[in-house]
Order: C-alpha cells, then structure tokens, then sequence
C-alpha cells in the first residue's frame, strides 16, 4: 500500500499480487481511477488530492485487513495520488488477485468501497466558474454498517 | 499540556490554518477539544456530526482522552477514489 505525489503505475501495483511459479494466482482484477471532465454538471479543470498519509496508511492496512478476513484466498494491493491531477490522471490504482475470478472481483471492489468510506483523503475540484471540496463519508473504520454496505456492493 | 491540532480539506480554509498549538487542561478529550475549536472558529461548528478524528495517526472517538505532545487531527467527510 502507499500513498504520494508521484504518478501511479499499473503494472507494478499488477506485480505486487499476481504471485510466480506455483504461487501464481488465477485471477487478477484491477481498477483504476481516473478524473473525469464532468461532475454533476460542472466542467472539471483539476482535482487537487490532500491527504494525511500516515492515517491513510493506517486505513489501507485496516482495509487489507478486512479483506484477508473475507476472502482469505485474495491478496489486494493498492496506490492512491496526492497533489493536483489533470483530467484523464490516474488517481487511485487497485489490484486484487485469487486463485478464481469470483473473490478478485469481490476483493477489488470491496477496497474501493471501502477506500471512498475511511481513507483520510479529501479532493478538491477546480471547475469553470470556482472550485469545491468535496465531501462524503464520515471517516469511521469501526463503523460496522459501513462495512456491511461496502461488503453488499462488493458482492452484488 | 500541550498538544498539536491538525486540520485538513475544507476545515483547514475555514479555520485558516492547517496546524494550531493549544494548550488545554489535563482531563481533555478529542471531543471537549472539538468543542473549543468550534468556539474559537465558529464557521467549523456544523461539521460537528460529520467530523472525526484521529490521534497520533490513529483513528480515534470524541471520547478519546489526550496526553502531553498528542497530536490531534480533525477529518471533515473523506473523498478520496
């Protein structure tokens, strides 16, 4: 897991799972999150990331903790950006691997879930005509129904 | 005791100020310095059922009670992905 102002790679954050020889896993699913041009009907120009990085990783291994407990044959890796992305810039990189596709799935979306629910980053939009923060959930890892929410739609 | 408080996204413009040392009573807790926060920087006050907050680079509850040289640190609702 790590957080910072460098750009994200793909492939390693891929590396970081996939497992060699007979270790190797079956299934590799990644998500890869992007700053899209259009928000709500604002005309985005930027997104600035700030984030506390040494909660953030708190919450990262909280998270990888939560997915070891539910699908104890994926491992899950994840980068998230700080600092001001362009459109089109990869914000937040996720892969989780499995022996099967089913519980790489499940563990790929659950951390992206569960990311948007508790880590301590905060995006701020630059847009025609000013900028905003913008704010979702209130940051709570002991916050069970939360979790089960996050656990629901990892599993839909 | 004295303790840091840190601030981030929007709490820090309305607060204007990312970091602050206060010093507080010895009993203190994560939510009794909320409170006086909101006093000194009224335009912080409505995000008092949306914060939270953690210790030390630890998540932590407003029950959480404070020691010399902790540093607090307050979380408006998270946006990150």
């Amino acid at each position: 897991m790590a957080i910072g102002p460098d750009a994200l790679d793909v492939a390693e954050v891929i590396r970081l799972v996939s497992g060699e020889g007979p270790g190797a896993h079956g299934a590799v699913v990644t998500f890869v999150g992007t700053v899209r041009g259009d928000n709500q009907g604002r005309r985005v120009l930027r997104l600035e990331y700030e984030a506390y990085e040494p909660l953030a990783l708190r919450a990262f291994a909280i998270i990888s903790d939560e997915v070891r407990g539910r699908w104890p044959s994926a491992r899950v890796a994840f980068h998230h950006r700080t600092g001001s992305l362009a459109l089109g810039e990869t914000s937040v990189v996720i892969a989780a691997a499995s022996p099967h596709r089913a519980e790489a799935f499940s563990a790929c979306r659950y951390v992206i879930e569960r990311l948007k629910q508790v880590a301590p980053v905060w995006k701020r939009e630059y847009f025609e005509g000013g900028d905003v923060w913008i704010e979702g959930a209130t940051a709570d890892p002991s916050d069970e129904s939360a979790r089960e929410a996050a656990y629901r739609r990892a599993c839909a | 005791m004295r303790i840091t408080i840190r601030l981030f996204g929007r709490l820090h413009d309305l607060a204007g100020a990312a970091e602050l040392e206060r010093e507080v009573p010895a009993d203190s807790t994560v939510g009794s310095v909320w409170q006086a926060l909101a006093v000194d920087f009224p335009a912080v006050a409505p995000y008092a059922r949306s914060v939270s907050a953690a210790v030390n680079a630890d998540f932590a509850k407003m029950t959480t009670t404070l020691a010399d040289g902790d540093e607090l640190a307050f979380l408006p609702p998270v946006s990150g992905g």
